[in-house]
C-alpha cells in the first residue's frame, strides 16, 4: 500500500482509535440496558428473576463474551492513551506498547473465555 | 526493523483549520480531558473487579438473582461501590459520546438534537440507577 504522508492513517494508531470509539459507544449503550434491567429489583423479586432467567442461554452468553472483549480492549487501550499523555516516552514507544497491550489483552481475556465460553458450550 | 519515512509531507492542518475555542467556555475541555484520564484509571479497577465477580467467578451470572442482589446490597460497601461505578461510567461514557457527536454532527441543529438526546438518556440512566441502588430494600 502506498504510504500517505503520515505515519498515522491506515496504521495501528488509526484502527485502535476507531476501535476505542466503537467499543466505548457499545459499552455505554450496554450500560443503559443494564441499568434498566437492574431497576427491576425495585419492581419485584419475580420480575427481576424472570428477566435474569431469560439471560441464561448461549446467545446471551455470546453477547456477554463480546462485552468482556470490548471492555478489556477499551480498558487497556485507554491506559495506553494515558501513557501517551503522561509518559515522556509514550509517543515514541506507542508501537511497543501496543504489543504489550496485545499480550495483556490475551491474558485478561483467558479467564472470561474459559468461564463464559465454558458455560456457552455446556448450555448448547 | 525498518523505519517508516514519509515520501513527502502532505499539508497539515493550519491554525485556521483547528476548532476555535468558544468564548465563555472557560477551561471545560481541559477539565473534561483530565476527568477522562482520572475516571478511566478508576474504571479499569472498578469495572474489571465488577465483571470478574458478576460474570466470571463462581459460575458468573448463574448465581445472580434477586436473593444474590439482596445479600450483596445488604452491605453498604457494595452500594457505594456500585454507585461509584454507575456515576463514573456514565460520566466517562457520556463525555466520550459528547466528543463523538461533536465530531460527526453535520449541522448546528443536528448537534443540538443529538447532544440533547444523549444528555437526556445519560441523565435519566443516572437517576434511575441511583434510585435502584439506594431505594432497594433487601429481603430474604
Amino acid at each position: 500500500m502506498q504510504r500517505l504522508g503520515t505515519l498515522y492513517r491506515g496504521r495501528e494508531g488509526m484502527w485502535t482509535w476507531v476501535l476505542h470509539r466503537v467499543s466505548g459507544v457499545a459499552i455505554l449503550f450496554y450500560l443503559f440496558a443494564h441499568v434498566a434491567d437492574q431497576a427491576l429489583v425495585n419492581v419485584s423479586a419475580e420480575a427481576y428473576d424472570r428477566v435474569m432467567d431469560t439471560y441464561r442461554n448461549p446467545f446471551v452468553g455470546l453477547l456477554e463474551l463480546g462485552l468482556a472483549v470490548l471492555i478489556i480492549f477499551h480498558a487497556l487501550n485507554g491506559l495506553r492513551i494515558i501513557l501517551f499523555d503522561f509518559w515522556s516516552q509514550g509517543i515514541a514507544r506507542q508501537r511497543q506498547m501496543l504489543w504489550v497491550q496485545a499480550v495483556l489483552f490475551v491474558l485478561l481475556a483467558i479467564p472470561a473465555v474459559v468461564a463464559i465460553g465454558g458455560k456457552i458450550l455446556k448450555e448448547l | 526493523m525498518s523505519v517508516d519515512v514519509p515520501p513527502a509531507p502532505l499539508p497539515r492542518s493550519t491554525a485556521a483549520d483547528r476548532r476555535q475555542p468558544k468564548m465563555g467556555k472557560g477551561n471545560f475541555e481541559l477539565y473534561a480531558w483530565v476527568f477522562m484520564r482520572v475516571s478511566g484509571v478508576l474504571l479499569v479497577l472498578l469495572v474489571l473487579a465488577h465483571f470478574a465477580i458478576m460474570h466470571v467467578l463462581s459460575g458468573g451470572l448463574d448465581r445472580v438473582n434477586f436473593a444474590f442482589v439482596s445479600g450483596r446490597w445488604a452491605n453498604p460497601f457494595w452500594r457505594v461501590y456500585d454507585f461509584a461505578l454507575l456515576t463514573l461510567a456514565l460520566l466517562h461514557g457520556g463525555n466520550g459520546l459528547r466528543v463523538i457527536i461533536d465530531d460527526y454532527a453535520r449541522t448546528a441543529y443536528r448537534r443540538l438534537v443529538y447532544q440533547s438526546l444523549a444528555a437526556t438518556v445519560v441523565g435519566l440512566t443516572l437517576v434511575l440507577g441511583t434510585l435502584t441502588i439506594f431505594a432497594f430494600t433487601p429481603k430474604g
